[in-house]
């Protein structure tokens, strides 16, 4: 019996006996209830053919209470349901698809394999529409008010997609504004656009018929030269919206937690993991709708506010793990193990696994082999254990996935078996064999027979490494005395660690201290001083202000940083930094900025508004101009704060002073997620908002001794000519000029705008690639407070589980000198960028040595060695050279 | 193979890869200039392939046999494509050797010569070719250019030519017309790298046999 399939979207059938999908945590087999002897008590052939006697139909619900200190919600979010809006005809139409039904089919595991096939009659469209904010950003009864901030994105992700699933499908983007305002989107939509055959189109649409014979969709929209217009497409994408979780009103009354408006987490603006109870915590996108870094930071964020509560009692519960005594082996030969995993079918869909295990027992120095249907399943790994002991193996092969998931795992394996770690070698024979060559089944048995010779060979010279266990400086380092450093500063003391705080000017409060009032309300300076308070006031907190660093050194739990304030010097040690240096405003070089006094940027403004400046409060026609100085050639992102910004001023100057026009002159207006909702405030309080292009960029002019804008009206045709008593620009947010000296210092990357770095865009958000350094805040890229206040919490739960260890544990494949062969010819030490290689004097000689603690395992040096001198543990050149013998058959 | 980094990838890597009877050999790395980390390899890797592309071509191998791209873990596609282009390239080569019109002993002995100066390429690669460029299309000019051919020819060309006559004396004393027709020199050339070479002590003229010998 087969059941649509609910990870597939329903638009494939599964068993009633499955896994969910092929990636699931844990991945294991599980009957649902669209089962026969669930529903009816017939059937139950699974419980009579498994032979491991893993079905068991008795089992019953259990009830468990657990005792906790705390809760984190993290219920994520539905995708918007778009049969609520019966325009969009989905259900209706077979060809009118959701943007996650999409997703699913553009997906090698998706329900055709990966192949874009139209319901209707299982062709490929050649045409395919999306139709951007379905269900978002309308006031309408069933949608929601609010933006929900990734579609415009997502949606570029997709057209990629099929242009690289199909080169020659057409694909047309329907949308309102495009919001690209995440770091290293607004590029990333430029090449989306400049593909062939993609169309971005800025209009309102509406479905209008299917055809019956070809089951094509027509959509009509409107365009700016020639009318309304009617256009036939194979197949209409839906880029629906992000909902709140299922019943979110049962699981607010059931934790006792009030939701705002759209039926998120209500937030405080100056935590947003807070609920209205105290001890319960919320992360991801019940703060409201996000992209996937938020989601990672906010849960080391409210991580790290947990930890605030608990820290009495962190480790009370956990116990020390023991592994055997590890065993020498060094001097036997040796006798490899080969485990060949099916990974479900992922691997044995296409390749003969048996006969991969087979021939592994062939290869020189194989002892064993067998397969498994997940190597890396509980039993199996305790398999691997066993058979490792019981025959006495001294090398283990998983021929199964990319080291990269779970060498790490197999690792472990390999010590609870009594043998080193690196004893362990992984052959890839998923993502390098049966995911790339679904439809050669026997080339790529021979492939990953290739693959398990190779890993052989390098078994062979594997050795034994040992890790280091360094220990850890409990202090942190914290570099900027903005919002993000103090957040950041705050949430780590109050977990028990000393935190040494520099600050460059000669206070605290940094960008912050030229915000007064947010577009929510918060009183920005109010709420700085609370800050800056607390800071002062910390036992554990200790302020250098007027500081310049004059260098780091050291490594991952035990750094030493020089700090000059001025007066004196001072050497601190901390185990970890974080660096939240903020980022500054661009002065504008257009629109007569500097020329003319009444020309200002938004900063300029908020500051004459707070100080009650009634020349700007009371102007009888304000215009803004938005993108000045980014979203350029020269600065191709988005500043992403400024729509707010000017939204926020715009509203403000309506309050104070009803009358005065505001016009706001825009490109694409990202007032994102519940911003929304303000900027339709301000269009309801007749702000008016004009788009203008880049090719057709506004005018400010002095005309008899008054300031006049000129723009071109893209609804009337013509062009407007505003008196204006006060321009105001919202200038683009830049990265700090210092950020390469500092990045320099402590040995961190930046991104091609200057912005600091990341590990991964996505997965590592507050993490530097260089172990123990952490960043947050605006030096990052452009954030709004909450937001900074999310990441700087992020960025402390990550510094604190590194602190909260008393060691950490350095890796064994490190570089090591043979000082017989070295000529001290010193290109080792240049080639580390990481300053792990030095010239020692011994005896009357010079030699490279390694400091295997800072030594990352790049293995640089040893290609610069002309000698071979300096080699990489465990990646050697006898180890290579196997491998490549191993590769051409040998 | 896995590397840590692409800067790990070593000259001696790819000759025996070529040694062995590969047909091609590609080298897979981070874009450049986005090191997630500070080291930079992959311009290692670049400058390494680029020199090595001059030696195979000395060496008669067709340089069209390694490829070096830069490509992001989000770049699947462009990776699959690139894979699929340079093994059409390579089929298209056919197998090494047979198109460059080279027995496998010839093969054999020109790789052999090649890897016996890896040492003294690493030594010159920093000192000689020290380029500080950040975009592939830099370095390929350069590469390309005059200036690299003559710095080439002097800093690595003798040396090559050398360590071939150096091979083929190994397997026997031999006359200046034989090594002129063994590597396919002109024996005018030929007669150049052996006087360097008995200046240097390691060559010797035979009067009995009336052919060059090892030192």
């Amino acid at each position: 019996m087969q059941y649509p399939d609910e990870f597939n979207q329903d638009i494939s059938n599964n068993k009633a006996v499955h896994v969910y999908f092929a990636q699931a945590v844990p991945l294991v087999t599980y009957i649902d209830d669209s089962c026969l002897y669930l529903k009816e008590k017939k059937c139950g052939i699974c419980e009579s053919v498994c032979k491991a006697g893993a079905i068991d139909f008795t089992q019953a619900e259990e009830k468990v209470d657990v005792n906790v200190g705390a809760v984190i919600l993290a219920p994520g979010i539905e995708p918007f349901d778009p049969k609520a809006l019966a325009e969009y005809k989905y259900g209706e139409y077979a060809n009118v698809v959701t943007s996650m039904d999409y997703e699913r089919l553009l997906c090698a595991t998706g329900p055709y394999q990966g192949e874009v096939l139209r319901a209707s009659d299982l062709h490929h469209p050649k045409k395919v529409a999306w139709i951007q904010c379905v269900g978002s950003r309308s006031v309408r009864e069933g949608a929601n008010s609010y933006c929900s901030a990734v579609c415009c994105t997502y949606t570029q992700k997709q057209v990629i997609l099929t242009k690289e699933h199909d080169a020659d499908a057409a694909c047309t983007v329907f949308h309102n504004d495009i919001r690209s305002y995440g770091k290293d989107f607004e590029r990333y939509y430029s090449k989306t656009a400049d593909l062939d055959d993609v169309r971005f189109f800025r209009s309102y649409v509406s479905i209008v018929r299917e055809d019956p014979e070809t089951g094509n969709v027509t959509i009509r929209y409107s365009t700016p030269d020639e009318g309304v217009k009617e256009e036939e497409f194979d197949m209409v994408v839906l880029s629906v919206g992000l909902a709140p979780p299922e019943d979110v009103k049962g699981l607010s009354a059931k934790f006792d937690i009030e939701l705002n408006k759209h039926g998120f987490n209500k937030a405080t603006p100056t935590n947003p993991m807070e609920t209205s109870r105290k001890g319960v915590f919320v992360s991801g996108a019940f703060q409201g709708p996000t992209d996937i870094p938020e989601s990672v930071f906010t849960a080391s964020a409210a991580g790290s506010q947990v930890g605030e509560l608990l820290n009495y009692r962190r480790g009370k519960l956990s116990t020390e793990r023991r592994y055997p005594l590890e065993k020498d082996v060094s001097e036997e030969l040796p006798k490899i193990g080969v485990f060949v995993c099916h990974c479900g079918a992922n691997i044995s869909r296409i390749v003969g696994v048996q006969s991969v295990a087979e021939y592994a027992m062939t290869l020189p120095g194989v002892e064993y082999a067998q397969e498994q249907l997940f190597s890396c399943a509980t039993n199996s790994a305790q398999e691997i254990t066993d058979i490792t002991k019981e025959k006495g193996l001294n090398r283990v092969i998983i021929a199964a996935c990319s080291p990269r998931t779970l060498e790490k795992l197999f690792r472990d394996t390999l010590r609870e078996a009594g043998i080193n770690q690196y004893y362990l070698e992984m052959a890839n024979i998923r993502e390098h064999c049966s995911w790339v060559h679904a439809k050669e089944k026997e080339n790529a048995t021979q492939k990953a027979k290739d693959i398990v010779r190779m890993a052989v060979a390098r078994a062979h010279h594997l050795e034994p490494l040992q890790e280091f266990d360094l220990p850890v400086n409990k202090a942190a380092l914290v570099v900027g005395g903005g919002i993000a450093g103090m957040t950041s500063s705050l949430s780590i003391a109050d977990q028990g660690h000393e935190v040494y705080l520099l600050e460059k000017e000669d206070d605290l409060g940094g960008m912050a201290r030229n915000l007064h009032y947010t577009i929510e309300g918060l009183d920005v300076q109010e709420y700085l001083a609370g800050l800056v308070k607390r800071v002062y006031q910390h036992p554990l907190i200790h302020v250098t202000t007027n500081a310049t660093i004059e260098g780091v050194y050291g490594y991952v739990g035990n750094f030493e940083t020089h700090v000059f304030n001025g007066k004196y010097k001072k050497q601190i040690k901390h185990g970890v930094a974080i660096l939240a240096t903020g980022a500054v405003e661009y002065k504008p070089t257009e629109y007569m900025y500097g020329e003319d006094e009444r020309v200002m940027t938004q900063l300029e403004l908020e500051g004459k508004i707070a100080s009650g400046d009634e020349t700007a409060t009371s102007a009888a026609t304000t215009v803004m101009i938005q993108c000045v100085g980014c979203r350029n050639e020269e600065r191709d992102y988005c500043s992403r704060i400024c729509c707010g910004q000017a939204v926020k001023n715009a509203l403000k100057l309506k309050e104070k002073n009803p009358e005065g026009d505001v016009y706001v002159l825009f490109r694409d207006m990202r007032t994102y997620g519940f911003k929304e909702d303000f900027y339709r405030m301000a269009s309801e309080n007749e702000v008016k908002f004009i788009r203008y292009t880049p090719e057709s960029a506004p005018e400010v002019k002095e005309m008899g001794g008054a300031l006049q804008v000129q723009v071109d009206d893209p609804v009337m045709g013509n062009k407007l000519a505003i008196d204006a008593d006060q321009v105001v620009l919202s200038a683009a947010v830049l990265p700090r000029s210092d950020n390469k000296a500092l990045a320099q210092t402590f040995q961190v990357s930046l991104s091609p705008d200057n912005f600091y770095k990341e590990a991964h865009v996505k997965l590592r958000p507050v993490e530097f690639g260089t172990d123990g350094v952490f960043l947050c805040g605006a030096a990052h890229y452009p954030k709004y407070i909450t937001e900074t206040i999310n990441q700087s919490y992020g960025a402390a739960g990550r510094a604190v589980a590194l602190l909260a260890n008393d060691t950490v544990i350095a890796s064994g494949s490190v570089c090591t000198v043979d000082e017989d062969k070295c000529i001290a010819c010193g290109e080792c030490v240049r080639a580390c960028t990481y300053g792990a290689v030095e010239l020692k004097e011994v005896g009357s000689l010079k030699k490279a040595g390694v400091n295997p603690v800072i030594c990352k395992g790049d293995g640089l040096c040893n290609c610069v060695c002309p000698t071979g001198a300096i080699s990489l543990k465990h990646f050697t050149d006898e180890e290579f050279m196997g491998q490549i013998d191993a590769a051409m058959g040998d | 193979m896995r590397v840590m980094c692409t800067g790990r990838v070593d000259l001696s890597f790819v000759l025996r890869a070529f040694e062995r009877g590969a047909d091609g050999v590609f080298i897979g790395g981070c874009h450049l200039g986005e090191c997630n980390y500070t080291t930079h390899g992959n311009y290692y890797a670049l400058r390494m392939a680029s020199l090595a592309k001059h030696i195979l071509a000395s060496i008669g191998i067709d340089p069209g046999r390694l490829s070096i791209e830069f490509i992001s873990g989000g770049e699947g596609n462009r990776f699959a494509e690139l894979m699929n282009s340079f093994s059409e390239e390579v089929t298209e080569l056919g197998p090494l050797g047979e198109k460059e019109g080279l027995s496998k002993d010839q093969l054999a002995a020109n790789i052999a010569a090649a890897n016996r100066i890896v040492p003294y390429m690493k030594l010159i690669e920093r000192e000689r070719f020290k380029l500080a460029y950040e975009t592939r299309a830099e370095y390929e000019t350069y590469f390309g250019g005059d200036e690299f051919k003559a710095l080439f020819e002097e800093a690595v060309g003798e040396k090559l030519s050398t360590s071939r006559i150096i091979g083929l004396l190994e397997g026997g004393p031999r006359t200046t017309a034989e090594m002129a027709d063994m590597l396919g020199m002109s024996p005018s050339e030929v007669a150049k790298y052996i006087r360097l070479s008995s200046s240097h002590g390691l060559v010797r003229f035979d009067e009995g046999l009336k052919s060059y010998a090892l030192a």
